[in-house]
Parts: structure tokens; sequence; C-alpha cells
């Protein structure tokens, strides 16, 4: 029996373990965490957990019992220090050694920090990738004070809309021209800027963090337009990279994440990977995607593929972020757009961004606008792309330009690999 | 703790015990009861945890916002007038011995 060791106990190590057992693997499966918590999920740790309406039981991905049940041997708070590809083994912190005749790698991302000569390590001054990340920041958050967040993507902006909701005096800072530049048109960045300053959060776009100082803790920030803040406190969003460490020194291919194809194969055919650490084909590129709904699809079909599968997968990106009553619901990647239309939905405050490449819809952004959301998903998922001119119109009903089993409606394939 | 019984488009029953304050697709989460998939975790953004409440307990159940209404007008399978996304039905003692049905599809 195949015995599978999977390096990561995040959304993509936990599926692909949980997968692999529900699609028949009855060999040993080990899924090796370095953090201690039970695997759970992370996109509610700078929305409703840090907000203090979510607890952390709820942030399981399943009940300790459920892997005991299903012989998934969970290892928390290991580190893995190597992997003998020839050996087929990995060696752990603690110095022991684990065989594999099967190895999957789902280490995720690491978030970037600012460097330590530029006050990056003071105390004071967060990160926000793990439950012991926001469980260190939360006391922070504390009616009155002062905080400035570096960054303003999804991360920054949801962290400032906790801090802003719980009556922070709070400041971000984005050192490209706009918030969300990376990642969406100006139009969905205006709706975001808009709604912030609503709340009365400070943003300064085109502005970065030169260093921040203080007397053993973070009390001051300087910033790159020549202005010296005082905080009490400092998040940083600044983005993550792929952790690739362990593939690396092992040498297997990477490029942009760890290498693998349309089916979670690295250069190594006894080695796997999936979710954020990895960049694999899509639509005759290579992409990396920083986002649970691919972590779990991405995982399941990878391990139907290290069972013998020789189905591709194909992703249907997706992503959502909330702040205040606001949610944002993104499907598609929009990159490569040449074109955006704006649609007004039907609620107050909806609104949807809809991003073409000529005449090919790419991605739409839908704040509080579900339908918009759902609609386009379905368009993008079965390569329908209607006018621009009719999307924009909002006097057009969306469901009338789709009929059940033409290319716009709901596919019907099974999902997943 | 209340009970759930959750039946499968093909008509198989799972009744399991489901904690209060945990919302209906925890359960079947936490159960590993098939049919339902919650991708989102239940932050209501994906639509994967549709399912149909029993006729009889429709009315022990908050009704649903506008956001739940348009995700559920939109999901994958046919909708009834006893839809819901089960992660907006959080479980409590009055709701033991709810029933809800999974559709063909999530999507």
């Amino acid at each position: 029996m195949s015995r599978v060791v999977i390096i990561g106990a995040g959304q993509a190590g936990a599926s692909l373990a949980i997968k692999l057992r529900g699609l028949g693997h009855e060999g040993p499966i080990t899924l090796l965490g370095s953090e201690e918590a039970l695997p759970y999920q992370r996109p509610p740790l700078s929305k409703k957990y840090l907000l203090g309406e979510m607890e952390v039981d709820r942030l399981h991905l399943r009940p300790r019992s459920f892997y005991e049940e299903r012989r998934i041997e969970l290892r928390h708070g290991v580190a893995v220090t190597s992997i003998d590809r020839a050996g087929k083994t990995v060696t752990l912190d603690d110095g022991t050694s684990l065989p594999y005749d099967q190895l999957a790698l789902t280490t995720g991302a690491e978030p970037l920090r600012l460097p330590a000569r530029l006050g990056g390590e003071l105390p004071g001054t967060y990160t926000v990738r793990t439950l012991r990340d926001v469980d260190a920041m939360a006391p922070e958050f504390v009616e009155g004070r002062r905080v400035l967040i570096v960054g303003g993507g999804y991360i920054g902006l949801e962290a400032a809309a906790v801090a802003a909701s719980r009556g922070l005096q709070v400041t971000l800072v984005e050192m490209a021209e706009r918030i969300l530049q990376r990642v969406a048109a100006p139009e969905t960045s205006s709706y975001f800027r808009e709604l912030h300053r609503g709340h009365g959060v400070d943003i300064r776009e085109g502005v970065g963090v030169a260093s921040l100082a203080g007397e053993g803790r973070v009390a001051t920030a300087a910033l790159s337009d020549g202005t010296v803040l005082e905080t009490d406190f400092v998040v940083v969003g600044v983005g993550v990279r792929p952790a690739t460490g362990l593939a690396e020194a092992a040498g297997l291919a990477i490029d942009n994440g760890i290498r693998v194809d349309a089916r979670g194969r690295t250069s190594d055919p006894s080695i796997f990977a999936a979710g954020d650490c990895t960049s694999f084909p899509f639509r005759g590129q290579r992409v990396r995607l920083e986002s649970v709904p691919n972590a779990i699809d991405q995982a399941e079909a990878t391990a139907a593929a290290m069972l013998g599968s020789d189905k591709d997968y194909v992703a249907r990106p997706w992503f959502w972020s909330d702040q205040y009553d606001v949610k944002l619901q993104i499907a598609g990647l929009n990159a490569g757009y040449d074109q955006t239309v704006v649609r007004p939905g039907a609620r107050a405050g909806a609104l949807s961004v809809w991003y073409y490449r000529g005449s090919e819809l790419l991605a739409v952004d839908a704040m509080n606008d579900p339908r918009s959301y759902m609609t386009g998903k379905r368009w993008i998922a079965g390569g329908f792309s209607p006018p621009p001119t009719v999307v924009s119109d909002p006097q057009c009903d969306l469901k009338s330009l789709a009929a059940p089993g033409s290319p716009g409606a709901a596919p019907t394939a099974p999902r997943g690999g | 703790m209340p009970r759930i019984t959750y039946i499968e488009h093909d008509g198989t029953e799972h009744t399991v015990e489901v904690g209060n304050g945990l919302s209906v697709m925890e359960g079947a989460r936490d159960n590993d009861i098939p049919g339902i998939e919650a991708d989102c975790g239940g932050a209501c953004a994906c639509a994967t945890c549709h399912v149909h409440v029993d006729p009889s307990w429709i009315d022990k159940i908050p009704a649903k916002d506008d956001a739940e209404a348009d995700m559920l007008d939109f999901a994958a399978a046919p909708i009834s007038g006893t839809s819901r996304l089960a992660c907006q039905i959080r479980v409590a003692d009055h709701l033991d011995g709810l029933i809800v049905r999974m559709p063909e599809t999530q999507g």
C-alpha cells in the first residue's frame, strides 16, 4: 500500500488528505503541520474572527475525531527540514525521518514583512497569515488606538475595516498609485476607497513606509512623502511569497511557486503539490492563485491524480472579501484585460465591474451584487461573453442573456477531480 | 444536542447531532455528509450549501436576507420555496428534528 506524506496542514493539505481517503486510498496518510492548531480556515482571520464574531472552534475545517476516524495521522507543530528524493524520506526538525511512496507539498505562502533594518521586526508590528498572528494582534484592536496599515490589498483593507469598525483611528498607506492596483481596475479601487473613507479611514495612496521606529516597540512611522506618523501598532499586508524553500532545496522545478502540471505533478514523479505554493497551467498561461477555492479544488484534483486519474485540473478562479457591510465576490482572472464596463446593481451600493480582453469576458468584481457574480462566474466557466454594452445596461436582465443549456447556463459536469 | 436529518438527493438519510450555535452546513461538514460543499466555509459567498428545508420546518427558521436570496436565485440546482443556504441556518434547541434535503448538484 502506498504511503502518502503531506507537508503543510492548511486548506490544501487537509483537502488533499480527505480526498485521498474519500477516493478509496487505503495506505497510510500523514499530514504534517508546522502550526499547533487543527487545520483551519484562514479567510475569517482577517474578517469575522478578528472582529470577535467567530469562535476559534468554528475555524477548524474538521473536528479532530474526523481525522482519527479516517486514519489520517495529523502531526502538528512539526517542521520538515529536508526532503531526500533518492531515499524517499522527509526529515523533521525533531531529527526523525518519515518514508514516503508519494509526497505532497501543500506548504502555502508566507507573508512578506518590512525588512528588519527598517523596523519591520519591532514589537507591535504584525502580519496576517496564521491564527497565531491574529491572536497576537487582536488585543491591540481597542477603541481609540491608532493603527497604521501598510498595504492596500485585500488583507490590508480587511484589517482596516475591522479596525475602523471597532473604533480605532486607522491610517492605510499604499505604495502604488491606488489601492488594489495589482488586482483590480480603477473602478473597483474607487469603490473601496470611498467605502473606507466613509468609515473614517485615512487612505494615502502613492505613499510607502520608509522606516518604523520606537524604543522597544513601534511608535512612529516615517513615510516616503516625508511625513512622520505616530502609531500604536502596525499591520503589514504587502503580499505573500509562495513557500517553496523545501522544494527548492530538494531541487524541484520552481517557477513563481512550485511548478506543477494540470495534475499537480512536480518535476519529480513521486512528488505532487497543490494550493498557494504552486504555479500551474491555466488557459495557456501559468498562474499562481492565492485563494481558498483553488486550494480546495486543486488539492482534490491532485489527490485524484495521485491515485492514477488522468483528468486535468481546470481552475475556475473565484475570490471573496468582506469589508464592513460590503461583500466583494470576484469570478475569473482579469490579467490582460483591456476594457472594463460598470454595471449598477439592484440594491443600494451594489456595483459590478466587468473585465474584457477584446470581446472575451475575463472576470467580474461584484460588490454587494451576488446576481452579477453568480452570472459572471457561470458565463466565464462556460466561455460565454455577452457584449460589454449589454452587460453595462442596468435594464438588461442578466438571467435572460443565457438560456438553460446554452453556453452561459450552469455547467452540468461534476465539479472537482 | 439538536438532531438534524440530512437527506441526500438519492434518498440516503443521515441523522446526526449538531451543537447549538453551529450552522446546518457545519453539521454536515463535521459529519462528512455528502451533498453539501461549502467551499467558502460559511461566508455566504459561494452558494454550494443549498438545501431544501422540509416545509414543516421553514417557519421556525429566520427569513433569508437579500444576499442569501440573490445567491440562491443563481444556485446550480433548481430552487424551491423552502430553499436556503445551510451556512445561514444556526442550529438551536427549537430546531431539534429539523429535516433538510440536498439538491442534485451544488455546481
